[in-house]
């Protein structure tokens, strides 16, 4: 019966194909929808991607970490979330992992990931 | 269970419940029965592991034999025999059901899992190897037993267990299933009973 829960996530497979193909390592550039009283605006958050959890499911999410005035944010998004209004692939970068936790340990020049050319 | 996302883009954790077709394979009266109720049939079930007498109980009814068969009281619609009952004529978006359904057998358990019991003093300061035990089980020589129902280790699980108050989050017609936010009891595939 597990084709039953794909029917129902099959609703948003319309969304989930506007999004660009991303992985960990890239750069990406995260529009956000923030409600403030009944005024709504975008707000752009820009990192790398650590990770992409529960993949292929309503569920996934991504982490997108990045340093700001020396501190390390990492926020975490639902992938097919209302509120996100859309994502921008910036960069694709070479990593050999899927989830990066090792960049938690690094910063400056040690922090830097690879281009991908193809 | 999987999840959807809700107008202001939260996370609505929820089940998919394939709820019918089901089949009114018997329709029971005060007259004859002596209570009123309704039987539902649910599920395809082959003929030749169905027994002979149930067999004749399907045919009664003018269907294929079913896999379930469960009596609902208090049904607010009237159905005739042979009925087929789909998701739609039962349920709204919206509403609040239960659901009943066999929680998944955990085996032999402590009183910690089995009970919420909150274990025995502290892991430091001397303490050694009681951190999840059940602590005294009653007094001395009075009474000198154990009293009955006492909360204990043992067999977890595989009990029927009722969900209350799930909210309706959609029905496919099409498919009749309906989406119910939260969890229900038991495992992928089992079978669980929807009340309102």
């Amino acid at each position: 019966m597990e084709d039953l829960i794909k029917f129902v996530e099959s609703e948003y497979a319309q969304r989930r194909a506007e999004l660009p193909d991303f992985k960990a390592g890239d750069t990406v550039r995260v529009h956000v929808k923030i409600v403030e009283g009944n005024k709504e605006r975008i707000q752009v958050y820009e990192g790398v991607v650590i990770q992409r959890r529960h993949p292929n499911t309503n569920g996934e999410t991504f982490t997108v970490r990045k340093v700001s005035g020396g501190i390390a944010v990492e926020r975490i998004f639902p992938v097919l979330s209302p509120s996100i209004d859309k994502i921008e692939l910036v960069r694709r970068g070479r990593v050999r992992r899927a989830r990066i936790y090792y960049m938690r340990g690094r910063k400056g020049k040690a922090a830097r990931i690879k281009e991908l050319r193809d | 269970m999987t999840s959807i996302y809700g107008a202001n883009g939260e996370v609505i954790p929820c089940t998919v419940i394939e709820a019918g077709p089901c089949v009114v394979t018997q329709v029971k009266t005060i007259e004859k029965d002596g209570y009123e109720a309704v039987q539902l049939g649910f599920g395809e079930r082959k003929e030749k592991n169905t027994p002979k007498p149930l067999l004749g109980h399907f045919q009664k009814a003018g269907t294929t034999p079913k896999m379930k068969l469960v009596e609902f009281k208090e049904f607010e619609k009237e159905f005739k025999l042979g009925d087929v009952v789909r998701v739609e004529d039962v349920f709204e978006e919206g509403e609040y059901v239960d659901v009943v359904g066999t929680s998944k057998g955990k085996g032999f358990q402590g009183v910690v899992k089995r009970h919420g019991f909150a274990g025995v003093g502290e892991t430091t300061h001397g303490q050694h190897n009681r951190v999840r035990a059940p602590g005294s089980i009653g007094a001395s020589s009075f009474p000198s037993r154990v009293f009955k129902g006492k909360r204990m280790a043992g067999r977890t699980g595989n009990d029927r267990v009722t969900i209350q108050n799930l909210r309706v989050l959609k029905i496919y017609p099409e498919k009749n299933l309906i989406l119910v936010s939260g969890s229900v009891p038991g495992a992928k595939n089992s079978f669980v009973i929807l009340e309102k």
